[in-house]
């Protein structure tokens, strides 16, 4: 459909329009609106890292994950956690190896000390930590780079990144420039707990992952939950939609609650929703005790006939 | 210009972006209309937008509008500005329209140079309507004195505050160097070299014995790094506060230039946030920027609302690694005390350290009948009161001072007051 710019060569399994991306990713179940779809193929034909940010649990790390069993790339994630740092993340010398070759130097009686110093810091004892996994050349293709909830690290370890992910290459003193030949395919995620610095986000193009509309999350709760009973499944969506509109909830559910949810009433073979096992269950959908509270008893039960009778009205 | 004379030579499709093309300039004209918008667009990111359009090519109006989102939109708070200025500069001109229909390269420039720049301030005019407010009041002659009034009522009103001289400037941040928050020194997990900390640093050790010849291998040592934790600010300018506005909001200029992570709130009926506001290095500037973003200058006080919406809103995206919170306020509140409780419960657990700093409560004029001071004590692990309030300095000293539990610790001061009451 639009433009073919030149592919860059090794890749020719990437989608070639945004109409492709949505169907790569419905062919492996994740149901994608046309935003997500247009900003993740940009991404794909720019080389540039994805910066997904949203709610927990409305499907930021699933993109990565379906983006590698579609293309046939091998998945690298780097979990961010606070202290996380060059020699968790990126690299590390094998300390142990390196005495140990000192010490065989010593022995054979070797006096040149510039030799020893580039022996002792050379490739072979270098560990090497997802960035620099995700540099190297894969036979498969590229491959993808999970940077996930990124607001999770402390600020300083965002400076790590702002050289892969512009020049996708890394620098280590001791030996210099490590370059990947062909560009990993990147996405970071965050759950906004903080800001990102504005210096990593401009290397990026940003999407805000939002909320399903009742209409999305249907088909994706019937792809992802299957034997689920069809007007069960409508119902529930209404009532998550509806749970999200409440005004006073601290945390509204996201998809992977819904579909939990789902998953849950399906075992417990409910044909429909009815009060009271709502009210039982509302614990896979809410998770702060002021929100169940609220939302238990009295207000299930409005709830639900407030949807039949919209489900009665528009049919 | 014309289809098909890019460097691949190849067919091109009408639809083809030619960077040199109008199109280029349309996406210029664009990008400087959401920067006056208060976008921060770069000129970097124009020339990715305009490469990311060659690249989707435009097919349709919604695929246009999302290629030039993914460049221009940041933030998601952005969108709904972006949202607006693309509406207005793209449809006035029927421009994708017309690009789907045909590239057309003979389209004089200058008009289409005229039509942005209208619709830029017709962006802006549609962005800054809401601050010329009706309900504002000019009140230069007539002073009315707030102070120790409570009120619920929304007063929309802006605020200018003298200018800061230049001692001031410098007294405060001498002032700033001094203090020391309870608490202030928080363990991270990131490791740091020290000269005789616990853990072996084996890379230091390494490269120092290399450097050496490797023969002896000194050992390097490292420990984990201290650091100041955030701080979130939540400050009433409510009327009854208004007197010390101007000094708080320099203090916390102050505060946010010295320190890395602070985040500051304002509120009287309604919350801001205008930490990047403060940002700005001059104060001046700063404090003008917060005037313009806040409309509830000086007005009622809806303390459990504010913290109500603090709790959905932003809770979760400023209260991370364990902050301090300072919440500065008198504590006159009309709203139901329930109300405040909860809201107070839930902001205490989720901070490390909820201190709160009252300009007005003396020890002798506290009454009993302030319930909303009631309602909240409860909930505070510090409570800290200025007696004076005259300087940033005063600030410093009333935050920083080792005052003994007796002093700070908020139950002891609800029962002093009953006592006094009662006797």
């Amino acid at each position: 459909m639009t433009v073919e710019a030149p592919a860059p060569a090794g890749s020719p399994t990437l989608p070639a329009s945004i109409d492709e991306t949505e169907t790569l990713l419905r062919s492996a179940g994740y149901i994608a609106d046309r935003s997500l779809a247009t900003v993740l193929y940009l991404s794909l034909k720019m080389n540039r890292p994805l910066f997904l940010e949203g709610e927990a649990g409305v499907g930021k790390t699933e993109i990565a994950k379906v983006l590698s069993a579609t293309l046939g790339r091998s998945l690298i994630r780097l979990q961010c956690y606070e202290g996380l740092d060059v020699s968790t993340a990126v690299y590390e010398w094998n300390y142990a190896a390196q005495m140990v070759e000192i010490r065989i130097a010593e022995a054979a009686g070797e006096t040149d000390r510039e030799m020893l110093g580039k022996d002792v810091f050379s490739e072979r004892f270098l560990i090497k930590r997802p960035v620099l996994q995700a540099l190297e050349p894969d036979l498969g293709g590229a491959p993808i780079f999970l940077i996930d909830e990124l607001d999770r690290a402390d600020e300083a370890f965002e400076a790590f990144l702002l050289e892969v992910l512009s020049d996708h290459q890394v620098t280590i003193p001791e030996i210099g420039t490590i370059h990947a030949s062909q560009p990993p395919i990147v996405v970071i995620t965050t759950n906004r707990t903080r800001e990102i610095h504005d210096a990593l986000k401009r290397r990026c193009l940003y999407h805000w992952v939002d909320y399903p509309t009742a209409e999305r999350e249907l088909e994706i709760v019937t792809t992802k939950v299957p034997g689920v009973d069809d007007r069960l499944s409508r119902e529930i969506v209404a009532f998550v939609q509806m749970l999200r509109a409440e005004e006073d909830l601290f945390k509204q559910p996201g998809v992977a609650e819904t579909l939990d949810w789902a998953t849950a009433l399906t075992e417990l073979d409910q044909l429909a929703l009815d009060p009271e096992t709502v009210s039982d269950t509302l614990g896979v959908l809410l998770k702060y005790q002021d929100d169940i509270d609220r939302i238990k008893g009295s207000r299930t039960r409005q709830m639900i006939d407030d949807l039949r009778r919209e489900v009665a009205a528009g049919a | 210009m014309t289809a098909g004379t890019d460097t691949t030579g190849s067919k091109t499709p009408p639809a083809e972006a030619d960077p040199s093309g109008r199109l280029a300039d349309n996406i210029v004209y664009f990008a400087r209309v959401l920067r006056n918008a208060g976008l921060p667009v770069g000129p970097a990111a124009v020339v990715d937008a305009i490469r990311a359009v060659e690249v989707a090519g435009i097919q349709s109006r919604e695929d246009f509008y999302w290629t030039l989102h993914s460049i221009f939109v940041k933030k998601r708070e952005h969108r709904p500005v972006y949202d607006e200025a693309f509406r207005m500069f793209w449809r006035s001109r029927g421009l994708i329209e017309k690009l789907i229909a045909l590239f057309s390269p003979t389209a004089p420039p200058q008009p289409s140079r005229e039509k942005a720049k209208a619709g830029a301030a017709r962006v802006a005019k549609a962005l800054f309507e809401g601050l010329q407010n009706p309900t504002e009041v000019k009140k230069p002659e007539i002073e009315i004195d707030a102070t120790l009034t409570v009120s619920g009522r929304e007063v929309l009103q802006k605020k200018d505050f003298a200018q800061m001289s230049a001692d001031e400037i410098a007294d405060a941040k001498r002032a700033l160097a001094d203090l020391v928050l309870p608490l202030d020194r928080v363990r991270t997990r990131r490791l740091v070299p020290t000269s005789r900390g616990r853990r072996i640093d084996p890379r230091r050790s390494l490269r120092s014995s290399m450097r050496a010849g490797g023969d002896i291998i000194a050992l390097r040592r490292r420990d984990p790094d201290e650091q100041p934790p955030p701080i979130v600010a939540i400050c009433d300018i409510s009327g009854s506060m208004s007197q010390y506005s101007r000094i708080f909001l320099h203090f916390l200029h102050a505060l946010t230039e010295h320190r890395r992570r602070v985040h500051t709130f304002l509120f009287g009926t309604r919350l801001s946030n205008v930490t990047r506001q403060l940002r700005m290095k001059d104060p001046d500037q700063a404090l003008d920027a917060c005037t313009d973003q806040v409309e509830d200058w000086s007005g009622g006080t809806r303390i459990a609302t504010a913290l109500h919406d603090f709790n959905r809103l932003w809770s979760r995206r400023v209260l991370s690694g364990g902050p301090i919170v300072l919440l500065i306020t008198d504590g006159l509140e009309r709203d139901s005390d329930e109300d405040l409780a909860r809201e107070m419960d839930r902001l205490h657990r989720s901070c490390r350290r909820l201190v709160w700093l009252n300009p007005l409560l003396r020890f002798e004029g506290f009454e009993p009948r302030a319930r909303g001071v009631r309602a909240m004590l409860p909930h505070v692990d510090e409570f800290r009161a200025v007696h004076s309030l005259g300087a940033i300095a005063d600030l410093c000293a009333a935050l920083s001072g080792r005052a003994g539990r007796e002093e700070t610790e908020p139950r002891a001061w609800l029962s002093r007051a009953d006592r006094k009451a009662a006797g």
